[in-house]
């Protein structure tokens, strides 16, 4: 006992203070993109090009789509040119797929809270059934840390319980493999109605890297209406945190 | 191994110089290798044309510290050799289900992970081709009994882990047999393969397993590298090192916590779930992603490493150090939690041998064998990382391992990071040879990983075959709970952590 409570003092108080403290990320961390197509030359498409799902177009302007891109380094790395970098800014989520769409020059639109009436009923307290419809194991463990005592998901009300009939809404992460449709759905219409869906990853949004695949879905988009998308692949603890904190109307 | 294919691990070789045989010499020849204590590495079929399917079997020898690969081509089956081989049953049942080809004779033949086969008009159990496959539905089996009764758990589980289905028969608390049926998570990454590498492919083998995505992408670039002979430089290759071992230390230190959660000593449990998250973020400053996607690609690293990261990463290595050895210490000095460990869920090590278990689930055995000394790659060719073993085959035993490989692993990159190679950490990789094939093989946090890959005359992808350390061992968690109490099935599950979408695909 005495050794724990050594230990204990060892270890010391390690609850991040967020929101009041912002979260330090590291300096290679990819965030929010910023696209500039004033430095792009007549005709260059080594942005375009370099991406294998498509997230980015150029009419002119440059145009990225959140849900398709997996924040990987290869568009930033194949332009020579500047035009598109990647930043240190982890709030990304929104509540509309259409959202997701940065659009240069457009004004940035951040996820907003839950209608008045669910916020009424989970703005304090909200629970969570998670479904893993063929994740990798990142989301979902990004999902789990937040459970730590590090970020201590407690503190704001959130919770991830073990059975649907105790939950407030549906947490996807996975491309909605074909051999679990089924159990999502089952678990879905389990929880008790109002219930919110909450889409976490670029795979449960759109497919991800598995966009295109005869054994997936392409994500849950079509399946069920969502009410939070998260991206990222997977998305940052960080990233998770925001966009559930901005739907619970709490940043 | 004596009528076979030589190959060393990260090699490639042309497809006509690996021997061809007939059924029958060809599955003697496996027979007297299995038989002979050889491991298979992998066993799989590809297309042959003509309604024929081509078998490879690829076996592994600590004692030569090579491979060695034969083939030979089947019609509509084979003779199984699982009687004889148990580690061979889910490799038999996996070409089944992907080329319709049935093992004559196999004692538990089901399907693997509920999917049409890839030959069209094919089905090894004659299933109607307009019919829907139900993943899950199978025959179980079953223990009758008055006092007998079955408990079916998932896919859907109670944590936030992934979908699997687990079948227990028991007796009162007492679990007389598990059987695991997986398939869930399958999401066709190895068909997807063929006619690549496609711009894709990197980012599938990032997230075949997704907490392995350091393990399997070192497979995937050796692959590559050696079917385009284009080694990549020493720097990357000591990159690589560090974010395999960061990988490793990331998922020992999560499990040893989770361990102490299961038996609810939870200060162990809140400062490893805590260290976890400081490890990851040490592989987010190599390259900005906490699980390091991004960080390899074929020809190299996609980032470097500069003198003022090397410092910062040496600090945290020392503080990561410190902290988890002071944490897992509570583990081993506590009695009620050395209690639950010790005696629980033991696999016997010749049970170990006969499935073919690797990583640290057979290190736990007493089984000494490790891709990073047995077959080196990489950096591991020129700097060696010391084994880890036990002998009780037991939670305790597993999670001992893993804590000694976190020492091991922490000496291993803040010693590479005082002695990083100069130079490029990438040079690009050229075009495929034609009609070759690669073996590639990483010890990732969970054992061996194994990738193979064949060309076709236009040097394209013709067959991508992955084996994750979950395919071997799966069924030694099976075997784990022989015995024991139901209720120590998480604890037990905690101590294997095996990948669902690994073995999926």
């Amino acid at each position: 006992m005495i050794r724990a409570i050594l230990a204990r003092i060892k270890q010391g108080h390690r609850t991040m203070d967020y929101p009041a403290v912002p979260i330090p990320l590291p300096p290679r961390f990819r965030g929010y993109p910023h696209l500039d197509s004033s430095r792009c030359p007549e005709g260059c498409r080594a942005c375009v090009d370099a991406c294998p799902f498509g997230a980015i177009t150029r009419e002119g302007h440059l145009r990225l789509d959140m849900g398709k891109c997996l924040f990987c380094p290869e568009c930033s790395q194949a332009c020579p040119h500047g035009a598109i970098a990647f930043g240190d800014d982890a709030r990304l989520s929104a509540n509309r797929r259409d959202e997701l769409v940065i659009d240069e020059g457009a004004e940035r639109r951040m996820a907003g809270a839950m209608g008045k009436e669910l916020l009424s009923l989970f703005g304090r307290s909200i629970k969570f059934r998670e479904v893993s419809a063929g994740g990798c194991n990142a989301c979902e463990a990004d999902t789990n840390v937040l459970s730590t005592v590090g970020w201590d998901l407690g503190r704001f009300g959130i919770q991830f319980v073990a059975s649907p009939r105790h939950a407030d809404g549906l947490w996807i992460t996975g491309p909605v493999s074909l051999n679990m449709k089924e159990a999502l759905m089952k678990t879905w219409e389990a929880i008790p109605a109002p219930k919110i869906v909450v889409a976490c990853g670029a795979c449960a949004i759109g497919g991800g890297p598995f966009a295109g695949s005869p054994e997936a879905c392409g994500g849950i988009d079509g399946l069920l209406p969502v009410d939070l998308y998260i991206p990222g692949c997977p998305p940052h603890p960080l990233t998770i945190l925001d966009g559930l904190l901005r739907l619970l109307g709490k940043i | 191994m004596r009528g076979m294919g030589i190959m060393g691990n990260g090699t490639s070789l042309p497809l006509g110089e690996i021997p061809a045989y007939d059924a029958e010499r060809f599955f003697a020849a496996v027979g007297d290798a299995a038989g002979g204590g050889l491991r298979v590495a992998s066993f799989f079929g590809v297309p042959a044309g003509d309604g024929q399917t081509a078998l490879y079997a690829l076996f592994a020898s600590k004692a030569e510290g090579a491979l060695g690969i034969l083939s030979t081509r089947v019609d509509d089956s084979f003779p199984s050799l699982v009687h004889r081989f148990p580690q061979l049953s889910f490799f038999e049942r996996e070409i089944a289900e992907q080329f319709g080809v049935v093992p004559v004779g196999h004692p538990w033949f089901k399907p693997l992970r509920f999917h049409r086969a890839w030959t069209p008009g094919r089905d090894a159990w004659a299933r109607p081709e307009n019919a829907a496959i139900s993943v899950g539905v199978m025959d179980y089996y079953r223990v009758e009994g008055e006092e007998v009764h079955e408990v079916a758990v998932g896919p859907v589980h109670a944590g936030i882990i992934e979908p699997g289905h687990f079948r227990f028969q028991c007796h009162g608390e007492q679990v007389f047999h598990l059987e695991i049926s997986l398939g869930y998570q399958h999401r066709g990454i190895e068909r997807q393969q063929v006619g690549g590498p496609h711009p894709k492919t990197p980012f599938h083998m990032e997230a075949a397993a997704g907490d392995t995505t350091v393990g399997h992408m070192q497979a995937y670039c050796m692959a590559v590298e050696a079917l385009s002979g284009s080694p990549a430089p020493a720097r990357a290759e000591a990159l690589r090192g560090i974010a395999l071992e960061l990988e490793r230390l990331a998922n020992h230190a999560g499990d040893l916590g989770a361990i102490a959660g299961d038996v609810g000593y939870l200060p162990a449990a809140s400062f490893c779930g805590r260290i976890r998250g400081d490890i990851l973020n040490m592989t987010a400053a190599l390259c900005g992603s906490r699980f390091g996607r991004g960080l390899l690609r074929p020809g190299g690293t996609g980032f470097d490493c500069d003198a003022a990261l090397v410092e910062n990463l040496r600090r945290r290595v020392a503080e990561v150090r410190d902290d988890l050895s002071n944490a897992v210490a509570l583990l081993w000095n506590t009695p009620s939690v050395m209690a639950r460990l010790e005696n629980t869920g033991t696999v016997p090590a010749e049970s170990a041998r006969e499935l073919g278990l690797v990583g640290p689930a057979a290190r736990a055995c007493g089984l000494n064998r490790d891709v990073r000394r047995d077959q080196p790659f990489g950096i591991y060719r020129m700097v060696q990382i010391p084994v880890a073993t036990a002998h009780h085959g037991d939670v305790c035993a597993r999670a001992m391992v893993r804590w000694t490989e976190c020492e091991k692993s922490l000496d291993f990159i803040d010693e590479l990071l005082r002695q990083l190679p100069g130079g490029p950490v990438r040079k690009a990789a050229g075009p495929l040879a034609a009609n070759r094939i690669s073996v590639s093989m990483t010890e990732g946090w969970r054992g061996e990983i194994c990738h193979v890959a064949i060309t076709d005359a236009a040097g394209r992808i013709d067959r991508y075959k992955i084996t994750d350390p979950s395919f071997h061992n799966w069924s030694g968690l099976a075997l784990a709970l022989r015995g024991q109490q139901i209720s120590d099935f998480p604890l037990c599950n905690k101590s294997f952590n095996l990948s669902y979408c690994g073995f999926d695909l």
